[in-house]
Protein backbone atom coordinates (compact mmCIF):
# COMPACT_ATOMS: atom_id res chain seq x y z
CA UNK A 1 0.00 0.00 0.00
CA UNK A 2 2.84 2.71 1.00
CA UNK A 3 4.86 1.44 -2.13
CA UNK A 4 2.19 2.84 -4.71
CA UNK A 5 -1.03 4.78 -4.31
CA UNK A 6 -2.01 3.57 -7.56
CA UNK A 7 -3.64 0.31 -8.55
CA UNK A 8 -4.10 -1.88 -11.25
CA UNK A 9 -6.52 -2.94 -13.28
CA UNK A 10 -7.34 -5.87 -11.68
CA UNK A 11 -6.52 -4.34 -7.94
CA UNK A 12 -9.00 -3.80 -5.21
CA UNK A 13 -8.87 -2.03 -1.78
CA UNK A 14 -10.59 -2.94 1.03
CA UNK A 15 -11.35 -1.33 4.71
CA UNK A 16 -11.21 -3.42 7.18
CA UNK A 17 -12.50 -2.38 10.39
CA UNK A 18 -12.64 -0.07 12.52
CA UNK A 19 -15.69 -1.85 13.09
CA UNK A 20 -15.21 -5.52 12.09
CA UNK A 21 -15.64 -7.72 14.86
CA UNK A 22 -12.48 -9.78 14.37
CA UNK A 23 -10.26 -6.88 14.88
CA UNK A 24 -9.98 -7.33 18.10
CA UNK A 25 -11.24 -3.71 18.95
CA UNK A 26 -10.78 0.01 16.81
CA UNK A 27 -8.22 -1.30 14.21
CA UNK A 28 -8.83 -0.59 10.48
CA UNK A 29 -6.46 -2.47 8.03
CA UNK A 30 -6.24 -0.90 4.94
CA UNK A 31 -5.76 -4.03 2.21
CA UNK A 32 -4.93 -4.22 -0.99
CA UNK A 33 -6.17 -7.30 -2.99
CA UNK A 34 -5.41 -9.00 -5.90
CA UNK A 35 -8.80 -11.37 -6.51
CA UNK A 36 -8.47 -12.67 -2.90
CA UNK A 37 -4.85 -12.48 -2.39
CA UNK A 38 -3.29 -9.83 0.21
CA UNK A 39 -0.82 -7.52 -1.85
CA UNK A 40 -0.29 -4.87 0.59
CA UNK A 41 -1.54 -3.63 4.05
CA UNK A 42 -1.72 -0.50 5.91
CA UNK A 43 -2.86 -0.61 9.46
CA UNK A 44 -4.90 2.92 11.02
CA UNK A 45 -4.73 2.99 14.77
CA UNK A 46 -5.12 5.75 16.70
CA UNK A 47 -8.73 5.05 17.24
CA UNK A 48 -8.42 4.56 21.16
CA UNK A 49 -6.28 6.94 21.45
CA UNK A 50 -6.48 8.37 25.27
CA UNK A 51 -3.13 9.60 25.70
CA UNK A 52 -2.25 8.34 28.69
CA UNK A 53 1.64 8.96 28.48
CA UNK A 54 0.38 12.25 28.53
CA UNK A 55 -2.04 12.15 31.44
CA UNK A 56 0.79 10.99 33.22
CA UNK A 57 2.65 14.06 33.41
CA UNK A 58 -0.42 15.64 35.39
CA UNK A 59 -0.74 13.26 37.88
CA UNK A 60 1.61 12.15 40.40
CA UNK A 61 3.17 8.90 40.65
CA UNK A 62 0.22 7.24 43.00
CA UNK A 63 -2.50 8.53 41.16
CA UNK A 64 -1.20 7.31 37.54
CA UNK A 65 -1.47 3.75 38.78
CA UNK A 66 -5.20 2.95 37.93
CA UNK A 67 -4.55 4.32 34.27
CA UNK A 68 -2.05 1.92 33.28
CA UNK A 69 -4.78 -0.62 34.09
CA UNK A 70 -6.69 0.79 31.11
CA UNK A 71 -3.93 0.38 28.40
CA UNK A 72 -3.89 -3.40 28.25
CA UNK A 73 -6.94 -4.29 29.83
CA UNK A 74 -7.19 -8.06 29.81
CA UNK A 75 -3.64 -7.94 31.93
CA UNK A 76 -4.54 -4.80 34.43
CA UNK A 77 -2.01 -6.71 36.44
CA UNK A 78 0.92 -7.03 34.41
CA UNK A 79 0.67 -3.16 33.49
CA UNK A 80 0.49 -2.27 37.16
CA UNK A 81 3.44 -4.65 38.13
CA UNK A 82 5.16 -3.31 35.59
CA UNK A 83 4.91 0.65 36.56
CA UNK A 84 4.91 -0.04 40.12
CA UNK A 85 8.48 -2.03 39.67
CA UNK A 86 9.91 1.23 37.19
CA UNK A 87 9.06 3.28 40.40
CA UNK A 88 10.52 1.38 43.01
CA UNK A 89 13.65 1.17 40.55
CA UNK A 90 13.47 4.98 40.75
CA UNK A 91 13.15 4.96 44.39
CA UNK A 92 15.98 2.38 44.66
CA UNK A 93 13.54 0.30 46.99
CA UNK A 94 12.05 -3.86 46.66
CA UNK A 95 9.19 -4.71 47.51
CA UNK A 96 9.12 -7.34 50.83
CA UNK A 97 9.14 -11.25 49.48
CA UNK A 98 5.68 -11.41 51.06
CA UNK A 99 4.16 -8.74 48.22
CA UNK A 100 6.52 -10.74 46.09
CA UNK A 101 5.19 -13.65 45.79
CA UNK A 102 1.42 -12.50 45.98
CA UNK A 103 2.78 -10.23 42.98
CA UNK A 104 3.94 -13.42 41.06
CA UNK A 105 0.82 -15.59 42.07
CA UNK A 106 -1.73 -12.73 40.31
CA UNK A 107 0.36 -11.99 37.36
CA UNK A 108 0.08 -15.30 36.79
CA UNK A 109 -3.44 -15.75 37.20
CA UNK A 110 -3.43 -12.83 35.04
CA UNK A 111 -1.60 -14.60 32.20
CA UNK A 112 -3.89 -17.24 32.31
CA UNK A 113 -7.31 -14.70 32.13
CA UNK A 114 -5.50 -13.14 29.31
CA UNK A 115 -4.58 -16.04 27.10
CA UNK A 116 -8.27 -17.47 28.01
CA UNK A 117 -9.79 -14.35 26.40
CA UNK A 118 -6.90 -14.80 23.34
CA UNK A 119 -8.10 -18.59 23.11
CA UNK A 120 -11.69 -17.69 22.69
CA UNK A 121 -12.30 -14.77 20.67
CA UNK A 122 -9.58 -16.15 18.22
CA UNK A 123 -11.41 -19.75 17.96
CA UNK A 124 -14.60 -17.97 17.46
CA UNK A 125 -12.83 -15.91 14.53
CA UNK A 126 -11.50 -19.00 13.21
CA UNK A 127 -15.21 -20.17 13.46
CA UNK A 128 -14.89 -22.30 16.38
CA UNK A 129 -17.94 -20.98 18.54
CA UNK A 130 -17.47 -23.49 21.88
CA UNK A 131 -14.20 -22.78 23.05
CA UNK A 132 -15.38 -19.46 23.70
CA UNK A 133 -17.89 -19.87 26.53
CA UNK A 134 -15.51 -22.39 28.21
CA UNK A 135 -13.07 -20.29 28.26
CA UNK A 136 -14.98 -17.20 30.00
CA UNK A 137 -16.79 -19.68 32.13
CA UNK A 138 -13.00 -20.62 33.64
CA UNK A 139 -11.79 -17.39 33.51
CA UNK A 140 -14.74 -16.13 35.69
CA UNK A 141 -13.06 -18.24 37.90
CA UNK A 142 -9.99 -16.60 38.19
CA UNK A 143 -11.41 -13.01 38.15
CA UNK A 144 -13.23 -14.19 40.96
CA UNK A 145 -10.07 -14.52 42.79
CA UNK A 146 -8.92 -11.04 41.90
CA UNK A 147 -12.15 -9.56 42.94
CA UNK A 148 -11.90 -11.27 46.39
CA UNK A 149 -7.82 -10.14 46.48
CA UNK A 150 -8.63 -6.76 45.61
CA UNK A 151 -12.54 -5.38 44.89
CA UNK A 152 -12.53 -5.14 41.18
CA UNK A 153 -12.48 -8.11 37.95
CA UNK A 154 -11.13 -6.54 35.20
CA UNK A 155 -9.18 -3.07 35.86
CA UNK A 156 -8.03 -4.29 38.80
CA UNK A 157 -5.36 -1.78 40.44
CA UNK A 158 -3.90 -4.17 42.85
CA UNK A 159 -0.39 -3.69 43.27
CA UNK A 160 0.84 -0.26 44.85
CA UNK A 161 4.17 1.37 44.67
CA UNK A 162 6.19 -0.63 47.30
CA UNK A 163 4.56 -3.58 47.81
CA UNK A 164 0.53 -4.50 48.23
CA UNK A 165 -2.23 -2.35 49.37
CA UNK A 166 -4.49 -5.50 50.44
CA UNK A 167 -3.33 -8.69 52.57
CA UNK A 168 -4.50 -11.56 51.34
CA UNK A 169 -8.25 -12.93 52.38
CA UNK A 170 -8.66 -16.16 54.28
CA UNK A 171 -8.84 -18.56 52.05
CA UNK A 172 -7.00 -17.04 49.06
CA UNK A 173 -4.26 -19.89 49.02
CA UNK A 174 -7.07 -22.40 48.69
CA UNK A 175 -9.07 -20.97 45.97
CA UNK A 176 -5.63 -20.67 44.22
CA UNK A 177 -4.76 -24.39 44.25
CA UNK A 178 -8.53 -25.46 43.53
CA UNK A 179 -8.56 -22.91 40.50
CA UNK A 180 -4.31 -24.83 39.81
CA UNK A 181 -6.37 -28.34 39.96
CA UNK A 182 -9.51 -27.33 38.31
CA UNK A 183 -7.49 -25.93 35.59
CA UNK A 184 -5.61 -28.23 33.92
CA UNK A 185 -7.58 -30.76 32.59
CA UNK A 186 -9.74 -27.59 31.33
CA UNK A 187 -6.58 -26.87 29.14
CA UNK A 188 -6.89 -30.69 27.93
CA UNK A 189 -10.58 -30.35 27.48
CA UNK A 190 -9.65 -26.60 24.88
CA UNK A 191 -6.76 -28.94 23.51
CA UNK A 192 -9.33 -31.38 22.35
CA UNK A 193 -11.54 -29.58 21.21
CA UNK A 194 -8.83 -28.04 18.82
CA UNK A 195 -5.67 -29.32 18.62
CA UNK A 196 -6.52 -32.24 16.21
CA UNK A 197 -9.51 -30.46 14.83
CA UNK A 198 -9.28 -30.68 10.72
CA UNK A 199 -10.75 -27.59 10.15
CA UNK A 200 -8.69 -25.62 13.06
CA UNK A 201 -5.18 -27.27 11.61
CA UNK A 202 -6.14 -26.37 8.21
CA UNK A 203 -6.57 -22.77 9.07
CA UNK A 204 -3.61 -22.70 10.56
CA UNK A 205 -1.11 -24.67 9.67
CA UNK A 206 1.57 -22.35 7.84
CA UNK A 207 -0.52 -19.41 7.65
CA UNK A 208 1.26 -16.00 9.03
CA UNK A 209 4.90 -17.39 8.97
CA UNK A 210 7.12 -15.20 10.86
CA UNK A 211 10.75 -16.91 11.40
CA UNK A 212 13.11 -16.28 14.11
CA UNK A 213 15.32 -13.71 12.53
CA UNK A 214 12.49 -11.93 10.87
CA UNK A 215 10.86 -11.32 14.77
CA UNK A 216 14.01 -10.18 15.71
CA UNK A 217 14.17 -7.89 13.10
CA UNK A 218 10.54 -6.26 14.01
CA UNK A 219 11.12 -6.34 17.61
CA UNK A 220 8.68 -9.22 18.07
CA UNK A 221 8.19 -10.40 21.46
CA UNK A 222 6.16 -13.08 23.61
CA UNK A 223 4.69 -16.32 22.51
CA UNK A 224 4.99 -14.89 18.34
CA UNK A 225 8.88 -14.57 19.13
CA UNK A 226 8.84 -18.43 21.18
CA UNK A 227 6.37 -20.12 18.21
CA UNK A 228 9.52 -18.87 15.75
CA UNK A 229 12.24 -21.28 18.05
CA UNK A 230 13.83 -18.27 19.29
CA UNK A 231 14.08 -19.36 23.54
CA UNK A 232 13.41 -15.43 25.18
CA UNK A 233 11.25 -14.91 28.01
CA UNK A 234 12.52 -12.32 30.34
CA UNK A 235 11.22 -14.00 33.68
CA UNK A 236 14.62 -16.44 32.87
CA UNK A 237 16.38 -13.70 31.11
CA UNK A 238 15.96 -10.70 33.91
CA UNK A 239 14.35 -12.34 36.51
CA UNK A 240 12.02 -9.57 37.92
CA UNK A 241 9.98 -9.92 40.90
CA UNK A 242 11.31 -13.32 42.23
CA UNK A 243 10.75 -15.49 39.13
CA UNK A 244 14.34 -16.96 39.52
CA UNK A 245 13.32 -18.72 42.71
CA UNK A 246 10.20 -20.85 40.58
CA UNK A 247 11.16 -23.58 38.52
CA UNK A 248 9.61 -23.59 34.72
CA UNK A 249 10.10 -23.92 31.38
CA UNK A 250 9.73 -21.86 28.25
CA UNK A 251 7.43 -23.50 25.91
CA UNK A 252 8.95 -22.74 22.46
CA UNK A 253 7.85 -23.93 18.60
CA UNK A 254 9.35 -24.41 15.26
CA UNK A 255 7.35 -22.90 12.83
CA UNK A 256 6.45 -19.73 13.49
CA UNK A 257 2.86 -20.43 12.29
CA UNK A 258 -0.43 -19.59 13.86
CA UNK A 259 -0.72 -23.14 14.46
CA UNK A 260 2.51 -23.28 16.67
CA UNK A 261 1.51 -20.00 18.16
CA UNK A 262 -1.42 -21.37 19.57
CA UNK A 263 0.23 -24.59 21.52
CA UNK A 264 3.12 -22.29 22.61
CA UNK A 265 -0.05 -20.41 24.19
CA UNK A 266 -1.45 -23.30 25.68
CA UNK A 267 2.06 -24.57 27.11
CA UNK A 268 2.70 -21.10 29.19
CA UNK A 269 -0.87 -21.52 30.45
CA UNK A 270 0.72 -24.91 31.75
CA UNK A 271 3.72 -23.37 32.87
CA UNK A 272 1.51 -20.40 34.73
CA UNK A 273 -0.11 -22.69 36.65
CA UNK A 274 2.94 -24.37 37.81
CA UNK A 275 4.35 -21.52 39.14
CA UNK A 276 1.37 -20.21 40.85
CA UNK A 277 1.66 -23.94 42.48
CA UNK A 278 4.87 -23.00 43.55
CA UNK A 279 4.58 -19.59 44.76
CA UNK A 280 1.53 -20.81 47.14
CA UNK A 281 3.28 -23.16 48.76
CA UNK A 282 6.22 -20.87 50.47
CA UNK A 283 4.22 -17.22 50.37
CA UNK A 284 6.58 -16.20 52.82
CA UNK A 285 5.40 -14.18 55.86
CA UNK A 286 6.26 -10.61 56.50
CA UNK A 287 5.65 -6.92 55.40
CA UNK A 288 3.39 -6.29 52.36
CA UNK A 289 4.86 -2.81 51.77
CA UNK A 290 7.89 -1.39 51.46
CA UNK A 291 8.81 1.73 53.23
CA UNK A 292 7.37 4.42 51.05
CA UNK A 293 6.26 7.76 52.12
CA UNK A 294 2.34 9.05 51.61
CA UNK A 295 4.03 11.28 49.14
CA UNK A 296 6.44 9.64 46.60
CA UNK A 297 9.00 11.80 45.37
CA UNK A 298 11.74 10.29 43.55
CA UNK A 299 15.22 11.29 43.06
CA UNK A 300 15.81 13.07 39.48
CA UNK A 301 16.99 10.10 37.15
CA UNK A 302 15.01 7.73 34.85
CA UNK A 303 14.38 4.01 35.09
CA UNK A 304 13.45 1.60 32.43
CA UNK A 305 11.69 -1.84 33.32
CA UNK A 306 10.70 -4.10 30.98
CA UNK A 307 8.70 -7.53 32.65
CA UNK A 308 7.34 -10.68 30.48
CA UNK A 309 3.26 -9.76 29.76
CA UNK A 310 0.89 -12.24 28.46
CA UNK A 311 1.54 -10.73 25.41
CA UNK A 312 4.76 -10.27 25.28
CA UNK A 313 7.73 -7.10 26.70
CA UNK A 314 6.35 -5.09 28.61
CA UNK A 315 8.63 -1.78 29.25
CA UNK A 316 8.09 1.45 31.25
CA UNK A 317 10.17 4.30 30.92
CA UNK A 318 10.12 7.24 33.51
CA UNK A 319 11.89 10.35 34.14
CA UNK A 320 11.93 11.50 37.13
CA UNK A 321 12.54 15.54 37.59
CA UNK A 322 12.46 15.23 41.81
CA UNK A 323 8.82 16.41 42.10
CA UNK A 324 5.98 14.68 42.73
CA UNK A 325 5.05 13.69 39.54
CA UNK A 326 6.53 11.80 36.82
CA UNK A 327 8.30 13.99 34.15
CA UNK A 328 7.91 11.94 31.33
CA UNK A 329 6.77 7.83 31.25
CA UNK A 330 7.34 6.20 27.99
CA UNK A 331 5.60 2.72 27.49
CA UNK A 332 6.82 0.01 25.47
CA UNK A 333 3.71 -1.86 24.59
CA UNK A 334 4.16 -5.36 23.43
CA UNK A 335 0.85 -5.17 21.19
CA UNK A 336 1.86 -2.13 19.47
CA UNK A 337 4.78 -3.65 18.45
CA UNK A 338 3.91 -6.70 17.39
CA UNK A 339 0.85 -5.22 14.96
CA UNK A 340 4.17 -3.49 13.06
CA UNK A 341 4.67 -7.69 11.53
CA UNK A 342 1.43 -7.88 10.22
CA UNK A 343 2.07 -6.95 7.01
CA UNK A 344 5.10 -9.14 6.81
CA UNK A 345 3.06 -12.27 8.06
CA UNK A 346 -0.23 -11.24 5.71
CA UNK A 347 1.47 -10.22 2.17
CA UNK A 348 0.57 -13.06 -0.20
CA UNK A 349 -2.05 -14.65 1.88
CA UNK A 350 -5.37 -15.25 1.57
CA UNK A 351 -7.79 -12.29 2.50
CA UNK A 352 -9.41 -15.05 5.06
CA UNK A 353 -5.80 -15.83 6.66
CA UNK A 354 -5.56 -11.78 7.92
CA UNK A 355 -8.77 -12.80 10.52
CA UNK A 356 -6.69 -15.56 11.88
CA UNK A 357 -3.43 -13.52 11.93
CA UNK A 358 -4.86 -10.61 13.64
CA UNK A 359 -6.34 -13.24 16.15
CA UNK A 360 -3.10 -15.00 16.63
CA UNK A 361 -0.86 -11.44 17.37
CA UNK A 362 -3.12 -10.70 20.36
CA UNK A 363 -3.93 -7.47 20.07
CA UNK A 364 -4.97 -5.43 22.71
CA UNK A 365 -6.27 -2.14 20.79
CA UNK A 366 -6.33 -0.20 24.14
CA UNK A 367 -2.51 -0.96 24.59
CA UNK A 368 -1.48 -0.14 20.76
CA UNK A 369 -3.28 3.23 20.81
CA UNK A 370 -2.85 4.13 24.26
CA UNK B 1 -3.94 -47.00 7.74
CA UNK B 2 -5.14 -46.11 11.09
CA UNK B 3 -4.86 -42.52 10.80
CA UNK B 4 -6.82 -42.69 7.20
CA UNK B 5 -9.39 -44.75 9.52
CA UNK B 6 -9.84 -41.53 12.04
CA UNK B 7 -9.90 -39.46 9.17
CA UNK B 8 -12.86 -41.20 7.28
CA UNK B 9 -14.66 -41.23 10.36
CA UNK B 10 -14.06 -38.43 11.48
CA UNK B 11 -12.35 -39.10 14.68
CA UNK B 12 -11.35 -35.29 15.81
CA UNK B 13 -14.31 -34.19 15.11
CA UNK B 14 -16.03 -36.33 17.64
CA UNK B 15 -13.61 -36.09 19.78
CA UNK B 16 -14.81 -32.50 20.01
CA UNK B 17 -18.09 -33.24 19.86
CA UNK B 18 -17.65 -35.51 23.44
CA UNK B 19 -16.12 -32.43 24.84
CA UNK B 20 -19.80 -30.23 24.36
CA UNK B 21 -21.44 -33.89 25.00
CA UNK B 22 -19.64 -34.07 28.12
CA UNK B 23 -20.05 -30.03 29.50
CA UNK B 24 -24.01 -30.00 28.83
CA UNK B 25 -24.51 -31.76 31.66
CA UNK B 26 -26.83 -29.38 34.49
CA UNK B 27 -24.15 -29.16 37.16
CA UNK B 28 -22.19 -27.42 34.74
CA UNK B 29 -24.72 -24.82 33.99
CA UNK B 30 -22.93 -21.14 35.38
CA UNK B 31 -25.79 -18.84 34.20
CA UNK B 32 -26.64 -16.03 36.62
CA UNK B 33 -30.43 -15.56 37.12
CA UNK B 34 -29.51 -10.93 37.75
CA UNK B 35 -32.52 -9.56 38.93
CA UNK B 36 -34.05 -12.38 40.40
CA UNK B 37 -31.43 -13.88 42.26
CA UNK B 38 -28.29 -11.25 43.51
CA UNK B 39 -25.31 -11.52 42.58
CA UNK B 40 -22.05 -12.53 45.56
CA UNK B 41 -20.41 -9.36 45.89
CA UNK B 42 -17.02 -10.03 46.94
CA UNK B 43 -16.28 -8.30 50.52
CA UNK B 44 -13.82 -5.68 48.94
CA UNK B 45 -15.73 -4.54 46.27
CA UNK B 46 -15.11 -1.20 44.97
CA UNK B 47 -18.53 0.11 44.05
CA UNK B 48 -20.91 2.81 45.19
CA UNK B 49 -19.31 5.31 47.35
CA UNK B 50 -20.37 5.78 50.97
CA UNK B 51 -20.19 8.63 53.33
CA UNK B 52 -20.57 7.29 56.76
CA UNK B 53 -22.39 8.49 59.76
CA UNK B 54 -22.17 7.40 63.26
CA UNK B 55 -24.75 5.04 63.70
CA UNK B 56 -25.24 6.32 67.44
CA UNK B 57 -25.89 10.29 66.93
CA UNK B 58 -26.15 10.62 63.14
CA UNK B 59 -23.39 12.75 62.77
CA UNK B 60 -21.10 12.62 59.83
CA UNK B 61 -17.48 10.39 60.71
CA UNK B 62 -15.80 13.12 57.75
CA UNK B 63 -13.46 15.57 59.20
CA UNK B 64 -13.47 17.68 55.85
CA UNK B 65 -10.07 17.22 55.58
CA UNK B 66 -9.91 17.27 51.80
CA UNK B 67 -7.73 14.09 51.50
CA UNK B 68 -9.63 12.29 48.83
CA UNK B 69 -10.15 14.93 47.17
CA UNK B 70 -5.93 15.41 46.65
CA UNK B 71 -5.74 11.96 46.06
CA UNK B 72 -8.31 12.04 43.72
CA UNK B 73 -6.81 11.04 40.06
CA UNK B 74 -9.73 12.59 38.24
CA UNK B 75 -10.79 15.20 40.95
CA UNK B 76 -14.14 14.49 41.08
CA UNK B 77 -14.55 14.79 44.98
CA UNK B 78 -15.64 18.23 46.20
CA UNK B 79 -14.97 18.81 49.60
CA UNK B 80 -17.45 21.84 50.99
CA UNK B 81 -15.99 23.00 54.89
CA UNK B 82 -17.70 25.97 57.17
CA UNK B 83 -15.91 26.24 60.38
CA UNK B 84 -18.01 26.49 63.31
CA UNK B 85 -18.20 29.01 65.80
CA UNK B 86 -19.00 27.67 68.74
CA UNK B 87 -16.68 24.95 68.50
CA UNK B 88 -14.31 26.46 66.48
CA UNK B 89 -14.42 23.46 64.57
CA UNK B 90 -14.05 22.65 60.71
CA UNK B 91 -17.33 21.18 59.87
CA UNK B 92 -18.28 19.56 56.51
CA UNK B 93 -20.53 21.14 54.82
CA UNK B 94 -20.94 19.63 51.32
CA UNK B 95 -19.48 16.82 49.86
CA UNK B 96 -20.21 16.44 45.71
CA UNK B 97 -19.04 12.65 44.09
CA UNK B 98 -19.02 12.19 40.31
CA UNK B 99 -19.65 8.76 39.83
CA UNK B 100 -20.05 9.74 36.12
CA UNK B 101 -15.53 9.74 36.21
CA UNK B 102 -15.37 7.89 39.00
CA UNK B 103 -12.93 4.54 37.83
CA UNK B 104 -13.29 3.06 41.46
CA UNK B 105 -9.43 3.02 41.57
CA UNK B 106 -10.02 2.93 46.01
CA UNK B 107 -7.31 5.72 46.39
CA UNK B 108 -9.85 8.30 48.08
CA UNK B 109 -10.69 5.44 50.74
CA UNK B 110 -7.48 4.33 51.09
CA UNK B 111 -6.37 8.06 51.57
CA UNK B 112 -9.68 8.82 54.58
CA UNK B 113 -8.21 8.80 57.65
CA UNK B 114 -11.22 8.44 59.45
CA UNK B 115 -13.04 5.58 57.19
CA UNK B 116 -15.62 7.86 56.39
CA UNK B 117 -15.83 7.89 52.83
CA UNK B 118 -15.91 4.05 51.67
CA UNK B 119 -16.61 2.46 48.60
CA UNK B 120 -19.42 -0.39 49.47
CA UNK B 121 -20.83 -3.48 47.81
CA UNK B 122 -23.68 -1.89 45.84
CA UNK B 123 -22.83 -1.65 41.71
CA UNK B 124 -26.35 -0.50 40.27
CA UNK B 125 -25.26 3.46 39.51
CA UNK B 126 -27.21 4.04 36.70
CA UNK B 127 -29.46 6.65 36.30
CA UNK B 128 -31.45 8.52 34.03
CA UNK B 129 -29.82 11.57 33.50
CA UNK B 130 -26.46 12.59 33.80
CA UNK B 131 -27.27 15.09 36.93
CA UNK B 132 -28.05 11.80 38.62
CA UNK B 133 -24.26 10.47 38.34
CA UNK B 134 -23.40 13.32 40.61
CA UNK B 135 -24.17 12.43 44.20
CA UNK B 136 -24.16 15.30 47.29
CA UNK B 137 -24.05 14.65 50.52
CA UNK B 138 -27.47 13.28 51.36
CA UNK B 139 -27.43 10.74 48.23
CA UNK B 140 -23.75 9.49 49.62
CA UNK B 141 -24.99 8.87 53.20
CA UNK B 142 -28.21 7.06 52.49
CA UNK B 143 -26.55 4.97 49.32
CA UNK B 144 -28.43 4.40 46.00
CA UNK B 145 -31.86 3.21 45.88
CA UNK B 146 -32.24 0.81 42.62
CA UNK B 147 -35.20 -0.20 41.52
CA UNK B 148 -36.84 -3.65 42.37
CA UNK B 149 -37.54 -6.06 39.68
CA UNK B 150 -38.91 -9.54 39.32
CA UNK B 151 -39.09 -9.28 43.53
Amino acid sequence: MAESTFLDANELVLNMGPQHPSTHGVLRVILKLDGETVTGTECVIGYLHRGVEKIAENRTYIQFAPYVDRMDYVAAVSNGLGYCLAIEKLLNIEAPPRAQAVRVILTELNRITSHLLWLGTHALDIGAITPVFYCFRDREEALKIFENYCGARLTTHAFRIGGLQYEVYDGFEQEVRAFCDMFIPKVDEYEELLTNNRIWVNRLKGVGVLTGDECKEYGVTGPVLRAAGVKWDLRKAQPYSGYEQYDFDIPTAQNGDTYDRYTVRMEEMRQSVRIMRQAIEKIPSGPIMAKVGKVVKPPMGEAYVSIEAPKGELGYYVVSDNSTQPYRVRVRPPSFVNLQALDRMVRGGLIADVVAIIGTLDIVLGEVDR
Amino acid sequence: MFRLLKTILLWDLLQGLWVTFRNQNPKYICTEQYPAERPKIAERYRGAPRLNINPDNGETLCIACNLCALACPENLIVVGSARNEETRRKELSTFTYDTSRCMFCGLCEDACPVDALELTQDFELASYTRDGAIWDRQMLEEGPKPSKYLS
